[in-house]
């Protein structure tokens, strides 16, 4: 019993020593929490594929009816923008090269009088494939445009589609985005802050001192993990607020849950910061192993582009990624309400990465010199 | 001394340059960044990360297995739709929230009839959690149905319009052509956008880390008590890395064209100055974050937040920073990499546009004279302590 | 030939500590002439103002008022035009360490434009003065510590400069290293009338130059010769003979803890070398301690020390707070005890007993007590207080046939590198036991085996009867180690330190907070400041890292290099506390390059490459270097030399 209870006061001494490193700068402190508020808000709005304000410019030669009135829906959509009206064919190239418009509507002359024939007249739209995806989000906004248009005129398909979304019901990419920076910006900072622990007392020269002390590397080890810990899980906070009540996202999954998942996918990439840091002779050689590290993790999360898109190889190649499992948690948790048993299958990677991280990292600090 | 001698300055910067390659080729981490990280970037972007859903799983209800049925969803088998046909709806819905499927597209068990009456409803429900295959599903299932319309009227089967009271009302249709992007593949403006990313991340980064670290080690002191001017230390920082920026400049060049087969409609010198001249402002940019810090760890933070990440998010790389919100679009604005982005894309995908050329590069100019100035003002031969 | 090279004339610098926003005056109304064609020296404790000054000579930072003339240039107005004729080597001397050391020769070669007609021979004649010609393609940063400063004076001599300013060239440096240096440095102020303006905290470096300037927190306090300012002390420095039984640290401590007619004593080649205080009559040694004493002249150190002391003095009086250890009147509860002529006899005991010592050695030693002091003075010593001299080193010697640590046939290799070559020894408890060597020669690798940092090759290794590599942590909690660069955590606070260090050893409640106020007594920490101890200076910081080696009262000391650059007042309140601990049985493992240092210790070795040269009382490892020996320094030189040209010679 008192074993145990001077083993607790002596890792509360070393988390303690721990934060009052990370946190006893004022500097430091703004930057744990400045820069993550504002990357999530920032990339919570860039980070979208939901368009805003499409620039677009049209050339009208018909003047007619029907034309008008689907410039006027367009005006009135908030999508679109205009920013030119063309004059003559000519313009368009004008317009699309320098970037000023994505889209040019043309209307032809003959547009009126083939309606009225009862034809089908074609209405073209040039798109910039300089982002051929924007355009295609681009192009899709203007088709259910046009056909409402032609329902209205009481023109409509044979077929309608009627689709409705689950758990996200007008398909923002933003409920995506936001819920997985939970999981990638408290990473890029654990795996950071974890990397840099060990390598900063070796170049201080307090880690001998650490070695010498009763310290078993095992309580080393708990007292290096936790204090990361506990900064990821409170950067996990800070941006789960900002999802919450600055982005409006509601949250339909237990907190509880959420923290659960968190907690064991933090341990993971503390798992991965101390295996760097283990291996690191310098800082500057851990900040590199990080960043290198931290690049594709991220881009084989699935965090911007959907694994599926993937390769075959590279798909088998994600599941070494904890990242990957806590996007898919954090956002089943958090739009979906799911629960612990619909997660376990996420749940196994990430724990097993862990397992095998941590006492790696345990064993690296003795026995690497 | 038969040999002429060469000027003093030029004595001194070759000698520091040369210090600077050595140093370069014998840190592995420098390498790593340097040469490796574009190397993963390049595969990943190039391989991994496409923004075109393919082969999507949905399920299929039908209700109604009629022949009529069976031959409206037979447009669904394609490149973009790998449809799989389920008894139930119970069963389609078990695969959606396994996420076995990504969507369920049901037939009403009256399809046909309705479909004679000239109205027929298609149910699709959509996993949107994943907004963007929702969005391409959705627009892939409903260019399918409405190409099978098409076709069935000039069948003679039900056409648009048909069913309407005026008759004689045309239908609007759009003809979508898009410009600069034949194969409408996001390979095709990621793997060129990824040249600012790597550019960002050898000059800002790379520099800002080995200049900073001149700082912490000390070195620059005992540099500092010579007659090397300080115009002569930054260009030696500058001059090696500039070739590691143009040696990922060259790879992603080589990959987009011959491994991704991305078109270079631009002119290549065009886009080899342009490239030189942001990669200055890059290196430029390191300088100046070093002189601020002169500390690794901050100089390495602030480079990351500073410079690459937005590089990353919000330079039009990824997303169109014309159809941003207006905040994000200006903050945008003033990123150097906006500008390159923007020339590098037109000038592999759309030509050389001599006004874009010439409106970017001189913003260009104007931001490398700034950051050279400011690097020149930042690294005095002074100690503050 | 003696014009004057550097001409500061009221030259005043201050900062602002960021931490603290207390403005610190660095550099106070300095004005002095820095002779051309010859060395001078800058001495001075911590913080003496010693870097700023060489920083504004060569134009690095300017100052604040004042002028500053080089070679008729003003450095602050043309600072470029200074740096083109100056060298200058700063205190961490900036070597590319993935640069080899030709590549950093030809680098500043290249700088400083050298033609290459001339470079070669002088770059050539520079390796082999510097013994580094062997080593043209090892990468700097592979160098030993000596190697490293020898490649940094090269660096600053690819061509003869106008003018050569050294910081602290040999901190860290091992007596070798520091004497071929010096050689050289010579024989360029012979051959080529080299200025050479050097900041160095060994004294006896100073005693070489044809100038010495004193400075102390920011003041000029004196200048002059080394003769002159020797001669400071004339008449009132004398060696002591050591009493039968006796080690030489007692009689040191013993005397110096009378701060009231001891200026200063210090163990030197078997004697004890002290300096009386101004109207002490020279027969008080013999009178109060029974001591038998002959009259020698003084050193540089003994002017340089007596400088220091006066003020110190003055500080006091003026009620002003130094930088350096504190004085020992304030905060302290007792101060009759200080002032009393026994209290270096009552606080060995009260640390022996484990308890918190009221008497305040730190202080004690570094002397300087307001006018209470000289009450005691004049009252005579009587015959006990020489044989309690006595009595306490024979009590040390009584206690040594307990074995504490072990070293068998230990042997370490690195791939096919021996560092460590069959060593054994053993230590005693309560001994003070020195490792000795030059820079490379496996100290600090068998130091780190001893510890348990690193796994020996084979061999036995006792420690406290384990090895503590593989013991289990409780053996670890009876060992304390502080670590060549006074491993803090630079952010945290003194009291944050002491906390954490205390923590991890199971020190809480009650007990932590009574060990902390103990060890802050004794390491004279008593100011909690609420600052990282970052922004504390050099000698406070090594004082705190031994109060966090000492908090959970270690039975086994380890000390690696624990004075490199601390300065020599500093350094004397130190080992007045080692000498405390040994009392108190603790045994001390220790390294440093102070070869006079090797003098507080019982007993220690002598390695070189590994090998163990020398093992041994001082006096006994004097005599095996040779009968004419005195000094340890030119003891350890001959030791190594002999060894090294024996090792020559087998090989040919």
């Amino acid at each position: 019993m008192n074993e145990l209870l001077n083993w607790l006061r002596r890792l509360r001494v070393l988390c303690r020593k721990e934060l009052l490193a990370i946190l006893k700068d004022p500097a430091s402190r703004i930057v744990l929490v400045l820069p993550v508020i504002a990357q999530t808000i920032l990339f919570g709005y860039a980070a979208t594929f939901d368009l805003d304000e499409v620039p677009y410019a049209v050339l009208d030669e018909s003047h007619g009816a029907a034309s008008t009135r689907i410039l006027a829906k367009m005006d009135g959509s908030g999508i679109f923008r205009r920013v030119a009206t063309l004059r003559v064919p000519a313009d368009i190239a004008r317009c699309i090269n320098a970037g000023e418009a994505l889209l040019v509507l043309h209307m032809p002359p003959d547009l009126d009088s083939r309606l009225t024939a009862g034809d089908t007249a074609p209405v073209q739209a040039i798109l910039d494939g300089r982002n051929s995806t924007t355009a295609g989000v681009a192009s899709g906004y203007l088709s259910s445009i046009v056909e409402s248009v032609n329902a209205e005129r009481g023109v409509s398909m044979p077929i309608v589609l009627k689709s409705r979304a689950w758990f996200n019901p007008n398909l923002e990419t933003r409920w995506n985005i936001v819920p997985g920076l939970i999981a990638t910006l408290s990473m890029m900072q654990v795996i950071m802050l974890a990397g840099l622990s060990v390598t900063r007392e070796r170049e201080q020269g307090t880690f001998d001192q650490l070695l010498v002390t009763p310290l078993s590397p095992p309580e080393i080890l708990i007292g290096k993990a936790l204090p990361p810990m506990f900064v990821g899980l409170v950067q996990a906070t800070l941006i789960l607020l900002v999802c919450r009540f600055w982005f409006r996202i509601p949250f339909a999954g237990s907190l509880w849950t959420l923290y659960a998942c968190l907690t064991l996918f933090i341990l993971s990439c503390v798992g991965i910061g101390l295996s760097i840091s283990a291996v690191s002779r310098s800082m500057q050689q851990a900040l590199v192993y990080t960043f290198v590290l931290i690049m594709p993790l991220i881009l084989l999360s699935g965090l911007a582009t959907p694994i599926a898109n993937m390769p075959e190889a590279l798909q088998l190649l994600t599941w070494l990624n904890p990242l990957r499992f806590m996007l898919e948690c954090v956002r089943r948790v958090y739009l979906e309400g799911a629960v612990i048993a619909d997660l376990a299958v996420n749940c196994v990677p990430m724990a097993a990465v862990a397992v095998l991280t941590l006492p790696l990292a345990a064993w690296l600090f003795r026995n690497l010199d | 001394m038969k040999r002429p001698v060469p000027p003093a300055c030029l004595v001194r910067l070759s000698a520091l340059t040369h210090k600077e390659f050595r140093q370069l080729w014998r840190d592995s981490s420098n390498i790593l960044i340097g040469i490796v990280l574009p190397i993963i970037l390049i595969l990943l972007f190039g391989y991994a990360i496409s923004l075109d859903v393919r082969h999507a799983p949905i399920a299929i209800v039908m209700d109604d297995d009629s022949p009529l049925a069976r031959d409206v969803l037979s447009g669904l088998d394609g490149e973009y739709l790998s449809p799989r046909y389920v008894a139930s709806m119970r069963e389609a819905e078990r695969l959606l929230r396994a996420r076995e499927v990504d969507g369920i597209v049901r037939l009403p068990a009256d399809f046909a009839d309705q479909l004679a009456t000239g109205s027929a409803q298609v149910q699709l429900v959509l996993y949107g959690t994943d907004p963007t295959s929702a969005t391409a599903i959705r627009g892939y299932v409903s260019s399918a149905l409405n190409l099978w319309v098409l076709r069935n009227s000039d069948r003679g089967g039900p056409s648009p319009g048909v069913a309407a009271d005026t008759a004689s009302t045309g239908r609007i249709e759009v003809v979508d052509r898009l410009w600069f992007n034949a194969a409408n593949s996001s390979t095709w403006y990621l793997v060129p956008g990824l040249v600012v990313i790597i550019m960002t991340l050898v000059g800002a980064f790379m520099t800002a880390l080995v200049m900073a670290r001149e700082w912490e080690r000390g070195t620059l002191e005992s540099l500092f008590v010579t007659p090397v001017r300080r115009s002569e230390i930054l260009l030696s920082k500058i001059i090696p890395y500039f070739l590691v920026g143009m040696i990922g400049f060259f790879m992603c060049l080589l990959a987009a064209r011959f491994l991704f087969q991305v078109p270079l409609y631009g002119s290549l010198i065009v886009l080899l100055l342009t490239s030189m001249l942001y990669l200055i402002v890059s290196l430029a940019l390191g300088l100046v974050l070093s002189a601020l810090t002169k500390k690794q760890f901050l100089a390495s933070q602030l480079a990351l937040f500073a410079t690459f990440l937005p590089a990353v998010m919000i330079s039009g790389f990824l997303f169109d920073l014309r159809c941003v919100p207006p905040l994000v679009r200006y903050v945008g604005q003033i990123l150097p990499a906006t500008y390159y982005m923007e020339l590098i894309k037109t000038l592999f995908l759309a030509g050389d546009i001599w006004p874009l050329i010439l409106k970017n590069n001189s913003v260009l100019l104007g931001y490398a004279i700034l950051f050279l100035i400011l690097a020149y003002l930042g690294t005095p031969k002074r100690l503050f302590k | 030939m003696s014009d004057v090279a550097i001409q500061a004339r009221n030259v005043s610098k201050s900062f602002r500590i960021k931490e603290s926003g207390r403005i610190v005056q660095a550099v106070n109304d300095v004005t002095l002439d820095v002779p051309g064609g010859m060395i001078s020296a800058l001495v001075g404790p911590d913080g003496a103002g010693k870097t700023t000054l060489l920083r504004m000579i060569c134009g690095l930072t300017t100052p604040e008022s004042g002028t500053l003339d080089v070679l008729g240039i003003d450095a602050a107005s043309r600072p470029q035009d200074v740096q083109d004729r100056t060298s200058y080597m700063p205190q961490r001397f900036g070597l590319y360490e993935d640069l080899t050391v030709r590549e950093n020769m030809e680098l500043y070669a290249d700088l400083h434009c050298v033609p290459a007609g001339q470079r070669e021979a002088r770059n050539a004649k520079l390796l082999a003065m510097m013994d580094l010609d062997r080593f043209t393609e090892r990468l700097a940063g592979r160098l030993s510590g000596g190697m490293k400063q020898k490649l940094g004076l090269a660096c600053t001599l690819v061509r003869p400069p106008a003018i050569l300013l050294l910081d602290e060239p040999t901190a860290g440096v091992d007596p070798l290293s520091r004497r071929e240096l010096w050689s050289i440095l010579k024989h360029f102020e012979e051959e080529e009338r080299l200025t050479v303006l050097v900041s160095t905290a060994y004294l006896d470096e100073a005693a070489l130059c044809g100038q010495v300037f004193i400075m102390h927190e920011g003041h000029l306090i004196a200048q002059g010769t080394p003769d002159e300012l020797a001669a400071l002390a004339s008449g009132r420095c004398f060696d002591v003979e050591l009493p039968a039984g006796t080690v030489a640290r007692t009689v040191q401590a013993a005397l110096l803890d009378d701060t009231a007619t001891i200026a200063d004593a210090v163990p030197a080649g078997g004697l004890v070398h002290c300096m009386l205080r101004r109207g002490v009559d020279e027969g008080t040694l013999q009178a109060r301690f029974g001591l038998v004493a002959h009259s020698v002249p003084p050193t540089l150190e003994d002017g340089f020390m007596l400088l220091l002391r006066e003020q110190q003095k003055k500080a006091v009086h003026s009620g002003e707070s130094a930088g350096i250890p504190q004085d020992g009147q304030k905060g302290n509860d007792t101060p009759d005890t200080v002032a009393d002529g026994t209290a270096g006899r009552d606080a060995p005991q009260d640390t022996a007993g484990g308890t918190g010592s009221p008497a305040h050695p730190a202080s004690a030693g570094t002397g300087a007590t307001p006018s209470v002091q000289r009450t005691p003075a004049v009252r005579p010593g009587t015959p006990e207080t020489g044989s309690r001299i006595g009595a306490a080193g024979g009590g040390d010697t009584g206690a040594a046939d307990d074995v504490v640590i072990e070293v068998r046939d230990l042997v370490k290799r690195f791939g096919a590198f021996t560092a460590v070559d069959s060593t054994s020894f053993c230590v005693h408890r309560g001994e003070i036991f020195g490792l000795l060597g030059p820079n490379g020669a496996g100290k600090t690798t068998t130091f780190r085996m001893l510890c348990g940092l690193l796994p020996a090759t084979s061999g036995l290794l006792r420690v406290a009867g384990r090895d503590l590599r593989t013991a289990r942590a409780q053996a670890r909690a009876n060992i304390g180690y502080v670590a060549q660069k006074f491993s803090l955590y630079g952010a945290l606070t003194v009291e944050e330190n002491l906390q954490f260090f205390g923590g991890i050893y199971n020190l809480h409640g009650r007990r932590l907070r009574e060990r902390i106020a103990t060890v802050r007594r004794q390491f004279d920490l008593r100011e909690e400041t609420g600052l990282p101890c970052n922004a504390m200076p050099g000698g406070f910081r090594q004082r705190l890292a031994m109060a966090t080696g000492l908090l959970h009262e270690p039975q086994i000391l380890f000390l690696d290099e624990p004075t490199s650059g601390i300065d020599a007042l500093a350094r004397r309140a130190f080992w007045r506390q080692i000498t405390e601990l040994a009392a108190g049985d603790t045994t001390i493992i220790i390294t440093t390059h102070f070869m006079e240092e090797a003098e507080y210790c019982d007993r220690m070795v002598i390695q070189d490459a590994g090998k163990i040269l020398a093992l041994g009382t001082p006096g006994e490892v004097r005599r095996q270097a040779g009968p004419d020996v005195t000094s340890m320094e030119e003891a350890f030189i001959r030791i190594v030399e002999q060894h090294r040209a024996a090792q020559a010679g087998d090989r040919s």
